[in-house]
C-alpha cells in the first residue's frame, strides 16, 4: 500500500502543475510560476561589474569539459577544455597539450566527465585544485585553480570506466577511481560468459603530492566485478575511510536493467585505506602488469609530456584482513554520502522505495565484534541490522545523491518523482520538498560533501529540459536549478542551462579562489624551448623538411610578418611566444589551410602550431584575438615555394630584415 | 633639548635615503580598460611599475600616437641621480656635524635649487616625450599633445593621467622641512 502510494507522487505533482495551468492558461507557465517568490529575481542579480559569491564549478559530462559558473546568477564564466579537443584554445590540437590526451590506447581527444571534486585541506575545500574523471577511457584530471587550465591527467589501469571518482580524502592524500564495469583483471580474450569467474572489479587510490599536486597510482584494492557506482571518502571521526556503493552483486553481463535489479540489497564496500597504507608499507601488495598514461603540463615550459607506466600495486582482500568490508544496503544504491561529523553514510538506494542510512560508529561496532552476515573472497559483509542508522521512509521515487548544509539537513535527489527532499539527519523525518524541472541526476551545495558546508544555495542538475527554454530542434540543453536553502523552505531562484550534461558539481566561496587566480604568465620564467624571449630573438631555422618558427606577438604585430623560403610538403611549427605582461592581453594565431585549430596564447605564454602546406603560393596569418585599435592590422603572410625550389629562407619585419 | 635641532638635521640627510628604497614619483594612466589604471614608478635609478610589465604597457599605449618607446637606457638621469642624492646625504651629515645655522642653511638652499632644478629636468623630458611624436603614428591627431601633467591631473584622450609624489619624493620633502625646523630652532636658541 505504501508502494502504492508513492507511485502516485509523480501523478500528485502533475496534477498540481495541472491545476495551475488552468489558471495561467499555458502548461509551462505553471513550473515557471509557481515557485517562485516575487523577489527571486533581486536574489539572483549580481549587478554589472559585481562579483558572484561563489564559484561553481560544473561537469559537463559527454562535452568532456568543465564549466564554470557564478553562483548565484547562473553567468558562465569559462568552459575548460579536460577530456575533450578545443578549437578555439588550441587545446589538444597544439603541441604542447597533445601529451595531455595521451593513453595507452593512443590519443583519445574525448570522454565522458562525471564528477568534478575540489581538493580539500581538514575537510574544507582550499580552492588549490578541481579534479575530474573521465568514464569512458578511465582517467582523473586535475585542473589549476591558479590558470582555470587542465594541468594533468592520469589514466587508470586495469579498470573498466571510471564512474565512482575522483572523490578526494580530508586532506587530498588521495582521490579514488572505481570501476563501474567488472573486467577481466588484467585484461584478456576470455568468453564474456566467464564474467563471475574471470571478472574483477578494482578500486584505485591516486595519491596527490601537496605541493605539486602530481598524482601517482599508489595502489588498487581487487574486488569481486560488482559495478562500482558513486564513491565518497570519510572525514572527521570516519577520515581514512572511502564507501563505494556496488549494483550488479548478480555479476551479470547482460540485460542488466532486469539483470542486475533482482538482489534486495546490494552493498556499500568500505575500505580502510590506512589499513591498505599499512600493508603497502609491510610490502603485502602484488605486483601486476599495467599500461598506463601519466601526463602532466609544466607551466614553466608551457607544455606537457606523457610517460607510460608499467607496474601497479595490487592488494587482495583475502590477504588484507580489515582491509574491506561490505555494508548491505537497498537497492542498487546509486550516491553514497557522508554527512559532515563523518558518521552517517548514506545510500541512496535508487530501486527502493526508503533512503537508508548507515552508522560508522556502528559499523566500528559490528566489526569489533565480528559478527559477520557472511564473507565473499574474504570480504566480511557487515549484518544490515547492525549498521543501520536509520532510515528516512518513502521520501519519493528514485534517490540519487544526498549534499547536506551543516545545519543538520540533508538534501536528496530523486531522479523518477523529480525533485530534491530535505531531511533531518538523526530523525530521518522529511521536512520539505521542492520540484525539479525535469530529473533531476545531482546536487550540490557548496561544500555540501566536506565538512564545512555553505548552506546557502542548492544547485540541481537536471537531463531534461522539454519546454523549459526556447525549443532548438530536437537536442535540448540540460539545465541547473539554483534554490535558496538558507530558510525553512527551499525557495527556486533561478534555472540556466548547462555545457554538455552536468553530472556533479563543487561550490566554493569565491573568495577562496580571486586572489589565487593569475593575471599573466612573467615572461623571465618562460622556459619553452622554442620561447623567442624578444623580437631579437625571433628566427627562421629549417631542419630537413621540418622548419622552426620563432615568432613573438606584441600588439600590434608578429615579429616576423613575412617569411619566405618555405616548401610544399614541409612541416612548419610556428612558436608563438606573446611578449605581452597585462591583465587580458591574450594574442591568436591562425594561418591558411591549418588543418587542426588556432592557437591563443596568454601572456608570457609560448605555443606551438603545426602547419603542413600543400600548395604554392603566399599564405595570410592573422591575430584571432581582438587585441587592441590596431589588431586588424595584426597580420602577416608566409610565402610557399615548390617541393623542389632554392627560394632562400628569410624573414623580415617592417623595413627591418631580420634575415 | 639642546641637541634637537642637530638631530633634526641627521634626521633631514638620511631622510633622502628612502629614495632607495621607494619611487620618488608616479604617473598613474586611467582608462576604461585599465580599471585598476597603469601605474608607472620614477626612481632615481630606475624607473619601474606596480608590476614587472608597467613599462611595456606604457610603451605599448604610447606608441599608438607615436610617442618613443620609454627605455631607461636613454636616460642619463638615472644613472647619475643617485650618486647626487648620496652627496646630498653626505653633506647632510657634514652640516650635522658643524651643527650651526649656515650649515643646516646652506644645505637646504642647495636642495630646494636641486629639487627645482630636477622638476625642471622632468619637465623637459615629459615635453619631449609628449610632443616629438614620430611622423609614422599609426594614430595623429593635430594639434595634440601626449604630455603627462608635472603635478596633478590631466585628461589625455581616453585616459586620465595623474602625476603625483611617491614615498620618495615625499621624503625627499621631509628632509626639506627637517632641514627648515632645524634652521629655524637654532636660530630661535641663538635669539633666546
Amino acid at each position: 500500500m505504501k508502494i502504492q502510494l508513492s507511485k502516485l507522487l509523480p501523478f500528485c505533482i502533475l496534477a498540481a502543475g495541472m491545476l495551475w495551468s488552468t489558471s495561467c492558461g499555458k502548461p509551462a507557465s505553471a513550473s515557471k510560476g509557481g515557485a517562485l517568490g516575487s523577489d527571486a529575481a533581486s536574489r539572483v542579480y549580481v549587478a554589472p561589474g559585481q562579483y558572484d559569491e561563489f564559484y561553481a564549478f560544473i561537469s559537463g559530462g559527454f562535452s568532456g569539459q568543465l564549466s564554470v559558473y557564478g553562483i548565484p546568477s547562473g553567468r558562465l564564466l569559462k568552459v575548460i577544455p579536460v577530456f575533450s579537443v578545443d578549437a578555439e584554445k588550441g587545446y589538444g590540437f597544439n603541441e604542447e597539450t597533445k601529451p595531455m590526451l595521451n593513453t595507452s590506447f593512443g590519443f583519445v581527444p574525448w570522454d565522458d566527465a562525471h564528477h568534478p571534486e575540489l581538493s580539500q585541506t581538514n575537510g574544507e575545500t582550499d580552492g588549490r585544485w578541481c579534479f575530474i574523471n573521465g568514464n569512458n577511457t578511465p582517467r582523473v584530471a586535475r585542473i589549476d585553480l591558479s590558470t582555470f587550465e587542465t594541468a594533468e591527467i592520469i589514466e587508470i589501469p586495469n579498470s573498466g570506466g571510471n564512474h565512482s571518482s575522483p572523490f578526494t580524502t580530508e586532506n587530498t592524500e588521495y582521490v579514488v577511481a572505481g570501476t563501474r564495469f567488472g573486467v577481466p583483471y588484467p585484461q584478456k580474450d576470455v568468453a564474456i560468459d566467464s564474467y563471475a569467474e574471470n571478472f574483477r572489479g578494482a578500486l584505485t587510490y591516486i595519491s596527490v603530492a601537496p605541493e605539486t599536486g602530481h598524482m601517482e597510482v599508489a595502489f588498487q584494492v581487487l574486488l569481486p566485478a560488482f559495478d562500482y557506482d558513486l564513491a565518497h571518502s570519510g572525514k572527521g571521526k570516519s577520515h581514512g575511510w572511502t564507501f563505494f556503493t556496488t549494483y550488479n552483486t548478480e555479476l551479470k553481463s547482460s540485460l542488466l536493467e532486469v539483470n542486475a535489479s533482482q538482489n534486495d540489497k546490494d552493498f556499500i564496500a568500505a575500505i580502510n585505506w590506512k589499513k591498505a597504507e599499512e600493508y603497502i608499507k609491510q610490502g603485502k601488495f602484488r605486483e601486476m602488469p599495467a599500461r598506463y598514461a601519466s601526463n602532466r603540463y609544466d607551466d614553466s615550459v608551457h607544455g606537457a609530456t606523457s610517460t607510460m607506466k608499467d607496474k601497479v600495486k595490487v592488494l587482495i582482500p583475502e590477504e588484507c584482513p580489515g582491509l574491506v568490508y561490505f555494508l548491505p544496503t537497498p537497492k542498487s544504491p546509486h550516491g553514497v554520502d557522508v554527512d559532515p561529523t563523518g558518521e552517517y553514510i548514506v545510500g541512496n538506494g535508487k530501486l527502493s522505495a526508503d533512503l537508508t542510512v548507515h552508522s560508522f560508529t556502528k559499523m566500528q561496532e559490528a566489526i569489533a565484534k565480528q559478527a559477520f552476515e557472511t564473507t565473499i573472497e574474504g570480504i566480511p559483509v557487515l549484518k544490515f541490522d547492525d549498521v543501520l542508522a536509520g532510515v528516512v521512509t518513502k521520501p519519493g521515487l528514485g534517490p540519487l545523491h544526498t549534499e547536506f548544509d551543516g545545519q543538520g539537513n540533508a538534501y536528496t535527489t530523486f531522479f523518477i518523482s523529480s525533485e530534491v527532499v530535505k531531511w533531518k539527519v538523526g530523525t530521518w523525518e522529511v521536512v520539505d520538498r521542492a520540484p525539479c524541472y525535469y530529473s533531476v541526476g545531482h546536487l550540490m551545495i557548496p561544500g555540501g560533501d566536506s565538512r564545512k558546508p555553505d548552506g546557502k544555495y542548492l544547485v540541481a542538475m537536471n537531463k531534461i529540459t522539454k519546454d523549459r527554454y526556447l525549443p532548438t530542434g530536437p537536442e535540448l540543453t540540460q539545465s541547473a536549478q539554483l534554490y535558496d536553502i538558507s530558510g525553512d523552505k527551499m525557495e527556486l531562484l533561478l534555472d540556466f542551462p548547462t555545457i554538455g550534461e552536468p553530472h556533479y558539481a563543487q561550490g566554493i566561496a569565491a573568495s577562496k579562489i580571486v586572489d589565487r587566480s593569475r593575471k599573466i604568465f612573467p615572461i623571465e620564467e618562460n622556459k619553452h624551448p622554442y620561447r623567442a624571449m624578444g623580437e631579437k630573438e625571433t628566427k627562421v631555422v629549417r631542419e630537413g623538411n621540418t622548419v622552426h618558427v620563432y615568432m613573438t606577438m606584441i600588439r600590434s604585430h608578429f615579429a616576423p610578418d613575412n617569411i619566405e623560403g618555405i616548401k610544399v610538403g614541409d612541416k612548419v611549427y610556428f612558436h608563438l611566444t606573446n611578449l605581452e605582461q597585462d591583465w587580458d592581453t591574450p594574442h591568436g594565431f591562425s594561418v591558411m589551410g591549418a588543418r587542426n585549430a588556432e592557437i591563443l596564447i596568454m601572456p608570457g605564454q609560448t605555443e606551438t602550431l603545426l602547419w603542413e602546406p600543400q600548395r604554392e603560393g603566399v599564405f595570410p596569418f592573422y591575430c584571432t584575438d581582438f587585441c587592441s585599435a590596431l589588431h586588424q592590422e595584426m597580420q602577416g603572410y608566409v610565402r610557399v615555394s615548390a617541393a623542389g625550389a632554392n627560394t632562400p629562407l628569410k624573414w623580415k619585419l617592417g623595413d627591418d630584415v631580420m634575415q | 633639548m639642546k641637541q634637537l635641532p642637530r638631530l633634526l638635521m641627521f634626521l633631514a640627510a638620511l631622510s633622502l635615503l628612502a629614495l632607495f628604497i621607494w619611487p620618488m614619483w608616479k604617473i598613474v594612466l586611467y582608462a576604461p580598460q585599465y580599471p585598476d589604471g597603469v601605474e608607472m614608478h620614477i626612481y632615481i635609478n630606475k624607473l619601474g611599475g606596480t608590476s614587472p610589465g608597467t613599462l611595456q604597457n606604457v610603451n605599448i599605449l604610447n606608441h599608438y600616437v607615436g610617442m618613443k618607446a620609454i627605455e631607461p637606457d636613454s636616460i642619463p638621469e638615472l644613472q647619475y641621480f643617485q650618486y647626487v642624492i648620496l652627496a646630498l646625504v653626505f653633506l647632510g651629515l657634514v652640516a650635522t656635524a658643524i651643527n650651526r645655522r649656515w650649515a643646516f642653511m646652506a644645505w637646504l638652499i642647495l636642495l630646494v635649487v636641486l629639487a627645482i632644478a630636477g622638476i625642471y629636468d622632468f619637465y623637459l623630458w615629459e615635453y619631449d616625450y609628449g610632443h616629438n611624436l614620430s611622423d609614422t603614428a599609426p594614430i595623429k591627431i593635430p594639434g595634440a599633445s601626449f604630455q603627462p601633467p608635472l603635478i596633478g591631473v590631466k585628461e589625455i584622450l581616453n585616459f586620465t593621467a595623474v602625476s603625483l609624489p611617491h614615498w620618495g619624493g615625499y621624503f625627499f620633502g621631509l628632509g626639506m622641512i627637517l632641514a627648515g625646523v632645524a634652521s629655524w630652532l637654532t636660530g630661535k636658541t641663538r635669539r633666546a
